[in-house]
C-alpha cells in the first residue's frame, strides 16, 4: 500500500481552464446549418444541450465560443431564467433555472427572438381582465 | 429470468471454464502423444548439425516458396493477409490483452482499437474471398472435406461476431458480446481435434524437416 | 376535503393558473419537462397542450426489500423539484418513508387512494419481494407479496423503481437467501416499467411519471422493460471518453498519467459497454458529474445481476472463471493425460514390433 505522500500529485494549471473533449465543435456545425436554414427558409430551431453527452469543459467551451451579443434578458417566472443573444446574431441561449437557482433546462434557440420572450396570448387575455378591474377601481 | 446478461454470465463463467479445460488438456494430449512417441534412433554418421538447420527452417518456411506463389498467388497472399490479420486482432486488441493477462499473467502493449477494427475488416473480407475461392476453384473444391469447411466456420465466427460486437450492431450488447465469446469457445473446443492444431504442430514439423536435412547435410 | 376533491378534479393547467403561474412560466415548466423526458424541444407545444388538460394521477409508493436509496435519489430530483412533482404533477397518496401518517392511518390512506382511483392509479415499487418466507419483510403485518398483489389489482400501471424492484437487485444476489424476486415476476397482468439503477437517476424516475401524466400512456420500453428514451443507448456509446477507447488510450491505475488525462477506464473495470442508462447525459447531483467523469468506471448498476457479474475492477473482457486461477491443475491434467496417451502409443508400437513376423518368399508362395 503506498502512503499518501508517495502518491505523486500533479498541479493543474492555475487559470482553471479545463481541456474540452471536442464535443463543442459538432454542435457549432449544427448551429451553423440551423442558422443557414433560418436565414433562407425561416425555419426555427431549438437544441436541448442537456441531451448531449458533454464532458467536463465542453459546455464552457461552447458558450465561450458563442460569446455574448447585444441583448440580455432576465425572465422571472417559476425562478429566474436568463436569455441572451450570442455574438452570432440569431443564435440565442436560454438558461432556465428553478426557484432554487438550479438549472432545469439549457437550450440554444435559432430565430429572431426566443419564443418564450414574446408576450403570450393567454397572459394578454388575463392582462386585459386585470386592466379592466384596475380601471373599475378608479 | 433468462436474459442476455444471464447468457453473457454463462459464457464468461462456466462456458469459458469448459472451453479452456478442453483446449488446454486437448492441446497437451495431442502434443505429448506426438513428442513421446519419438523417432527411431538414427545410427548413421551425421554430416551436419541439426540445431541450426532446424531453427533456420522454422523461419525460411514462413516465406512462400517461389513456385507455389507463381502458380497460385491468390491463395498465398490471401493466406498471409488473413493469418496476420487474425493474429493482430487476437493479440493486439486491448480487451484481449486484458483477458490473456488475467489467464496467463503476461501482458504487452496493444494498438489503437480503430486500427484493429480496420485490420479485422480486411481479415473478414479476405476470409470470405478464401472460402469463395475454395468453393469455385475445381482443384481446391475437390481437395476440401467437411473438416476444411468446419474450421473455416469456427475461425470466421469469432472475427465476425467480434466485429459486430465492436460496432454494437446487435442489440443488446451483452448478447453480441456473449455470442463473440461463445464463438471463441467453440474454436477452443474444436481446436485440438482438427487441423487447427497446426498453430502448434507447425513448429515440430518444420523443426523436424530442417533438422533431418541438416543432419544429412542437405538443404531443407 | 371539498377543496382537496376540487383540486384533484382540476387539470394541471387550471391548477397552475390558479397558483398565479403565467403562460411563460408554464412554457418554461414544459421545456423542463421535455428535457427531463429526453424529448426534443420541438415537442414542447405538444407537451404544453397535453399538460394543460392533464389530471394529477394518484400514486401509491410501496417499499419492500430496499435500502431507501431510490427514495433518497428521488427526493434529490431537481427539475422540476420533488415538491413540484408531488404537489403539481402527481398526487402521492402513500409513501411510508415520506408520509407523516403512520400505522393504521397510513394503511387507511393507501386503501382510500386505491378505492377512489380504482383502475387509474399508478403503483411505484422500490425493493424486491421475498418469496422464501413472507416474514422476511412485512409492513403493518402485511407481507410484501400480499401488499403488492392487492395494491396492483386496481392499478393502471406499475413502475418498478431501482434494480431491486426491476431485477431483484442486491437481495437477489447469490445465494439469494430471501428468495427475492422482481416486481415483473409477480405482476403479469399489468404493464410494468422498469426504471433500473442503484439508485436510478432521479430525473429518469420523474421523467417516467411525467410521461404518464403528459401522454396518459407509458413510454416505449426495451427488452428488459426499461424506457427506451433513457435506456436506449449504452453508457459507452454516450461516454465523452469514448474517443480514448477508440484510440487505445487507457488509464491503467487510478492515479497514473492516463487517469489524470481522463483516458478510457475500460481496463479498470468500466462496465459501460454492457450498461444501458442515461448517466452520460442526465448526470448526477444537479447535473454536476457522473461516475466516469469523476474518474471511476461504470459498475453496470442498471443491468440485471450486476452484483454477480464478476469483479467491479475487472475489465469486461476478463472471464469470471475459477479455472483460470487453477491453470496449473489443468496443465497438470493435460500433461498426465498426454503422457498416458504417449505411453499407450509407445506400447502399441512396441507390441506391433514384437508381433511382427518375418515373411519369406516361400511363405508368400504358400499362401497364394
Amino acid at each position: 500500500m503506498p502512503r499518501l505522500q508517495d502518491i505523486a500529485v500533479k498541479v493543474e494549471s492555475p487559470d482553471g481552464t479545463q481541456n474540452s473533449h471536442g464535443n463543442a465543435l459538432p454542435i457549432l456545425h449544427e448551429i451553423h446549418h440551423a442558422l443557414q436554414r433560418f436565414s433562407s427558409e425561416g425555419e426555427y430551431c431549438c437544441i436541448d444541450l442537456r441531451s448531449l453527452p458533454f464532458g467536463p469543459g465542453d459546455e464552457e467551451q461552447l458558450l465561450q465560443l458563442l460569446g455574448r451579443g447585444e441583448i440580455h434578458v432576465t425572465m422571472d417566472a417559476l425562478g429566474e431564467s436568463t436569455i441572451w443573444e450570442t455574438a452570432f446574431s440569431g443564435v440565442w441561449i436560454v438558461d432556465h433555472r428553478n426557484a432554487e437557482g438550479e438549472r432545469v433546462a439549457l437550450q440554444i434557440e435559432i430565430g429572431s427572438v426566443p419564443k418564450i420572450v414574446f408576450s403570450q396570448q393567454e397572459d394578454i387575455v388575463d392582462a386585459i381582465d386585470r386592466l379592466e378591474a384596475k380601471l373599475k377601481e378608479h | 429470468m433468462s436474459t442476455s446478461i444471464d447468457f453473457l454470465l454463462w459464457v464468461r463463467g462456466p462456458g469459458f471454464d469448459i472451453a479452456l479445460f478442453i483446449f488446454v488438456v486437448g492441446v497437451l494430449i495431442r502434443l505429448l502423444e506426438v513428442l513421446i512417441l519419438g523417432r527411431k534412433a538414427d545410427y548413421s554418421e551425421p554430416r551436419g548439425a541439426e540445431l541450426g538447420a532446424g531453427l533456420l527452417t522454422l523461419v525460411t518456411r514462413t516465406a512462400p516458396e517461389g513456385g507455389s506463389f507463381k502458380r497460385s498467388p491468390f491463395t498465398v497472399v490471401g493466406g498471409y493477409i488473413w493469418h496476420i490479420g487474425f493474429l493482430i486482432s487476437l493479440f493486439l486488441f486491448v480487451p484481449h490483452i486484458e483477458l490473456i493477462d488475467s489467464v496467463l499473467g503476461i501482458r504487452w502493449p496493444g494498438i489503437a482499437s480503430n486500427l484493429v477494427d480496420a485490420i479485422a475488416a480486411v481479415t473478414i473480407v479476405t476470409l470470405v474471398a478464401m472460402l469463395f475461392s475454395r468453393l469455385t476453384h475445381p482443384v481446391k473444391r475437390f481437395l476440401s472435406g467437411p473438416e476444411d469447411y468446419l474450421t473455416w466456420v469456427v475461425t470466421f465466427l469469432p472475427m465476425l461476431t467480434g466485429y459486430l460486437a465492436y460496432h454494437r450492431m446487435i442489440d443488446p450488447y451483452p448478447l453480441v458480446l456473449g455470442l463473440h465469446i461463445l464463438s471463441v469457445e467453440l474454436l477452443m473446443v474444436l481446436f485440438p481435434f482438427t487441423k487447427l492444431m497446426h498453430a502448434f504442430t507447425f513448429i515440430i514439423a518444420r523443426w523436424y524437416n530442417g533438422a533431418m536435412a541438416g543432419r544429412r547435410g542437405v538443404q531443407s | 376535503m371539498a377543496d382537496d376533491l376540487k383540486k384533484l378534479s382540476m387539470t394541471l393547467g387550471e391548477s397552475l393558473r390558479q397558483q398565479g403561474v403565467s403562460r411563460r412560466g408554464f412554457l418554461k415548466y414544459c421545456a423542463a419537462t421535455a428535457s427531463m423526458m429526453a424529448l426534443p424541444p420541438t415537442m414542447v407545444p405538444a407537451i404544453a397542450q397535453a399538460l394543460e388538460k392533464a389530471k394529477r394521477p394518484s400514486v401509491i409508493w410501496l417499499s419492500f426489500q430496499e435500502c431507501t436509496g431510490c427514495t433518497e435519489s428521488l427526493t434529490r430530483s431537481h427539475s422540476p423539484s420533488v415538491e413540484n412533482l408531488i404537489f403539481d404533477h402527481i398526487s402521492l397518496d402513500y409513501h411510508h418513508t415520506l408520509q407523516v401518517a403512520s400505522g393504521d392511518a397510513a394503511e387507511a390512506a393507501r386503501e382510500a387512494a386505491m378505492h377512489e382511483n380504482e383502475g387509474k392509479y399508478i403503483v411505484v415499487v422500490d425493493g424486491s419481494i421475498p418469496l422464501a418466507n413472507p416474514g422476511y419483510s412485512a409492513i403493518a403485518g402485511i407481507s410484501n407479496l400480499q401488499m403488492l398483489e392487492e395494491t396492483v389489482a386496481g392499478a393502471a400501471a406499475v413502475v418498478a423503481v431501482g434494480s431491486c424492484a426491476a431485477f431483484g437487485g442486491l437481495p437477489h444476489a447469490n445465494p439469494n437467501p430471501t428468495g427475492a424476486v422482481s416486481v415483473g415476476e409477480i405482476v403479469k397482468d399489468k404493464p410494468v416499467v422498469n426504471v433500473s439503477g442503484c439508485p436510478p437517476i432521479p430525473t429518469v424516475i420523474t421523467g417516467v411519471l411525467a410521461h404518464f401524466l403528459t401522454f396518459g400512456s407509458l413510454p416505449e420500453l426495451d427488452a428488459l422493460g426499461r424506457p427506451m428514451v433513457f435506456f436506449g443507448q449504452s453508457i459507452h456509446d454516450r461516454c465523452y471518453r469514448r474517443p480514448f477507447y477508440d484510440k487505445g488510450l487507457f488509464a491503467e491505475t487510478f492515479d497514473d498519467e492516463g487517469a489524470r488525462k481522463g483516458w478510457c477506464l475500460f481496463r479498470l473495470g468500466c462496465k459501460g459497454p454492457m450498461t444501458y442508462n442515461a448517466c452520460a447525459t442526465a448526470k448526477w447531483n444537479q447535473g454536476t458529474s457522473w461516475p466516469v467523469e469523476s474518474g471511476h468506471g461504470c459498475l453496470g448498476c442498471s443491468e440485471p445481476d450486476f452484483w454477480d457479474a464478476g469483479g467491479f475492477y475487472n475489465a469486461l473482457s476478463i472471464p469470471d472463471s475459477d479455472l483460470t486461477r487453477k491453470t496449473g491443475y489443468v496443465v497438470g491434467a493435460g500433461v498426465a493425460l498426454g503422457a498416458a496417451a504417449g505411453a499407450l502409443n509407445r506400447s502399441t508400437r512396441a507390441k506391433a514390433a514384437a508381433q511382427h513376423e518375418t515373411v519369406t518368399i516361400d511363405d508368400l508362395d504358400k499362401k497364394s
